[in-house]
């Protein structure tokens, strides 16, 4: 605008154009653009139609099983859709995910966010590549072949610590064994969970202890702060969030995981009293196993267990992105939580 | 040295600082508390109940964390004891991280290798008695079926992955936020989900029966939102002033995306395609209630109608039926597979970086 009219000059604005509005831009869209932008909104929004799909389906493929079973369905600990009288309920599995999911979280956390501060803190630029590697090669394993190996040679492995658990921490309630038979357990499952979700709870900490601040790492190191005490005092307090998140991604993951607890659990459907012995069953591995042989009812409660299954992995997947995105806040609030955190 | 006009004068009584961290008292320190951990802990399990190889790698661990602490707090101070000690437990985690790798890769080659032969990638399972030796017989109608279905998916997951890429980072409309969760929220559904929805709504819905297809289609849910975010990303890093010179010029958006980012991506895009092949190969779930399984070769347009086995859920079955020799070799078969579209993902990565 300003090269149009010669007798302006930088901060001091000619009278003629005091009065002058701003001009407006707009870029004429052709046609070519609008079919672009109607074709790419179209191809974002089969996200929207499947989930809502997926919704729609299964509920309506799982009512006729849920009606019959009506709010039995989350408190029986049996599984005989198919009988006479049907008696089904998904309480049992929904435990056994539950635990083994707990188990696996509990075992994977320390392990993820120690990997990343060992990668983000403590590696030689080359070891740093190589880890990052692995751990992204680590989550394209199929998770049939953990199962395989989780059943064929890590579970036979865990004799000895399962052993060593039941006879030294009985006073723990949950590894009180009668006899020390041990082996497809909710405790073997969640180890091997655990190894599954190890993976994506280390990438999304890793991207969560990039944002950190580089300047805050190395004042505080500068300060004669040891790498410990930065990482407590620096690296924690604004990672935080973003680290619950991670760890709710990864309690999803678990929550959901299939073929491997299928392959490794024994599928029994009463509440096992400690997480060693043989015992416990899941919603996801119930599916999958159950689904080939199931009559008619079988099928549409097999349906509601995954409709169930469905929207608690929403639930928790949700509110672990929101709460990973809260914390990658842009430039201003950084700062603020910086000053705060360091001390 | 001195005779260097530039180089700062060095007193003689100075000695050249050393600005290693790590030397004899560092190695010390550590080696010290692990041999006093050892002694200490094989003293307790001869003299005590105490017992079991997994209870003496518990017991000798406490020991040496807080032999170590000790020692670098005698040294050190208490501040630099604790730093020992956790950058201790930190390494730790992360060899324990990488272990389960190197283990179920040795694991699946030691146990698949065996009965891999010429005949495993050019023989059916059709015609197979189940109590002849694993080396008959062969998975070609397995990973011809892999192959199928994870052909199809990409054909069908691919567009509107990168549709819903552009859309993302090029259009940015009205409903981005939206998308972005509901895409987020997809890439956390349980694979058995996908295998349950397309079960209602193809295989028993309309009637379409057990297929090949219907296990493509599960795929494809699967495989969408990997493409969809990982070409986000990708489309994120192309330079914001080809996409200005492009408008500048008088290119519409449409030509601009065409023309100037989406070849400037081409490299990440076609990453992206292959980590999500990748992520839904071994996929098992989906495929027990979509492709059912056969023991003989079904061709992508028969796959329409007719079930069609797959190389997981190959491997699971014949685990299923106590034939472990050949759910082993399967399992090789996928983790080669598996193991060669990753690395076909990062060569191509690499080669972007360096360009």
């Amino acid at each position: 605008m300003s090269s149009i009219s010669p007798a302006l000059t930088p901060g001091q604005p000619s009278q003629s154009n005091v009065d002058e509005a701003p001009r407006v831009l707009v870029t004429p869209s052709t046609r070519a653009d609008k079919i672009f932008r109607g074709v790419n909104t179209g191809a974002a929004l089969t996200s929207l139609l499947v989930m809502g799909l997926i919704a729609i389906f299964l509920f309506k493929q799982a009512s006729p099983a849920l009606n019959k079973a009506g709010s039995h369905f989350f408190t029986t600990f049996e599984w005989l859709p198919d009988e006479e009288n049907a008696v089904y309920g998904i309480g049992a599995m929904l435990f056994g995910t539950v635990v083994a999911a707990l188990i696996a979280l509990i075992v994977a956390v320390p392990i993820s966010f120690g990997t990343a501060l060992f990668i983000n803190e403590y590696a030689p630029i080359k070891i740093r590549r190589i880890l990052v590697t692995l751990v992204d090669l680590l989550a394209a394993i199929p998770s049939l072949i953990f199962g395989l190996w989780g059943l064929s040679y890590f579970q036979p492995k865990l004799d000895g610590p399962a052993l060593w658990l039941s006879k030294w921490m009985k006073f723990i309630p949950i590894f009180k064994t009668q006899v020390p038979i041990f082996g497809s357990s909710l405790f073997v499952s969640g180890l091997v969970l655990a190894l599954m979700i190890v993976p994506i709870i280390t990438s999304v900490s890793l991207a969560v202890m990039k944002e950190v601040p580089r300047v805050f790492c190395e004042a505080a190191l500068a300060l004669g702060g040891t790498k410990a005490g930065m990482i407590k005092e620096v690296v924690w307090p604004f990672s935080r969030g973003g680290l619950i998140g991670a760890s709710m991604l990864g309690l999803g993951r678990a929550l959901g995981e299939t073929i491997a607890v299928a392959l490794i659990l024994s599928n029994d459907f009463r509440i096992p009293h400690n997480v060693l012995s043989p015992g416990g069953a899941s919603v996801a591995g119930t599916i999958a196993l159950k689904f080939p042989e199931a009559g008619e009812n079988g099928r549409s409660a097999l349906i509601a267990a995954g409709l169930v299954l469905f929207i608690f992995t929403l639930l928790v997947n949700v509110v672990a992105r929101a709460v990973v995105k809260k914390t990658k806040a842009p430039g201003g609030a950084r700062g603020s939580t910086g000053a705060k955190g360091s001390k | 040295m001195s005779t260097s006009a530039l180089s700062a004068p060095v007193p003689d009584n100075e000695v050249r600082r050393s600005t290693r961290t790590f030397g004899t008292r560092e190695t010390m320190e550590i080696a010290v508390p692990l041999a006093v951990s050892v002694l200490v802990t094989t003293a307790l399990f001869l003299l005590t109940p105490l017992d079991g190889a997994f209870g003496f790698v518990i017991v000798a661990f406490t020991i040496f964390m807080v032999a170590f602490f000790a020692a670098v707090r005698r040294a050190r101070g208490a501040k630099h004891g604790i730093d020992r000690v956790v950058s201790v437990g930190i390494t730790l985690a992360a060899l324990i991280t990488a272990a389960p790798l190197v283990l179920i890769v040795f694991t699946v080659f030691q146990k698949g290798l065996p009965a891999l032969g010429f005949n495993t990638f050019t023989k059916t399972l059709e015609g197979v008695d189940p109590s002849s030796p694993p080396t008959t017989g062969g998975l070609l109608h397995a990973l011809t079926g892999t192959l199928s279905q994870v052909g199809i998916a990409t054909l069908v997951s691919v567009p509107f992955g990168i549709g819903t890429a552009v859309y993302l980072n090029e259009i940015q409309g009205a409903f981005t936020g939206l998308v972005r969760l509901l895409v987020d929220a997809m890439s956390g559904i349980p694979s058995i989900v996908a295998g349950l929805f397309v079960y209602t709504i193809w295989v028993v819905g309309p009637g379409h029966g057990f297929s090949g297809i219907a296990a493509s289609f599960a795929l494809a849910i699967l495989m969408l939102p990997t493409v969809a975010r990982t070409t986000e990303e990708m489309l994120r890093l192309v330079d914001p002033g080809l996409r200005e010179a492009s408008l500048a010029l008088g290119s519409s958006q449409w030509r601009t995306v065409a023309q100037v980012v989406l070849p400037t991506a081409r490299t990440g895009i076609i990453t992206a395609v292959i980590l999500g092949i990748a992520r839904v190969a071994g996929e098992t779930a989906p495929l027990l209630m979509t492709a059912f399984g056969a023991d003989k070769i079904v061709g992508p347009i028969k796959s329409l109608t007719s079930p069609q086995s797959a190389l997981p859920l190959f491997i699971f079955q014949q685990f299923a039926q106590d034939q472990r020799q050949r759910a082993w070799t399967g399992a090789l078969v996928l983790i080669l597979l598996v193991l060669a579209l990753f690395t076909l993902a990062r060569l191509l990565g690499r080669s972007k970086r360096n360009r």
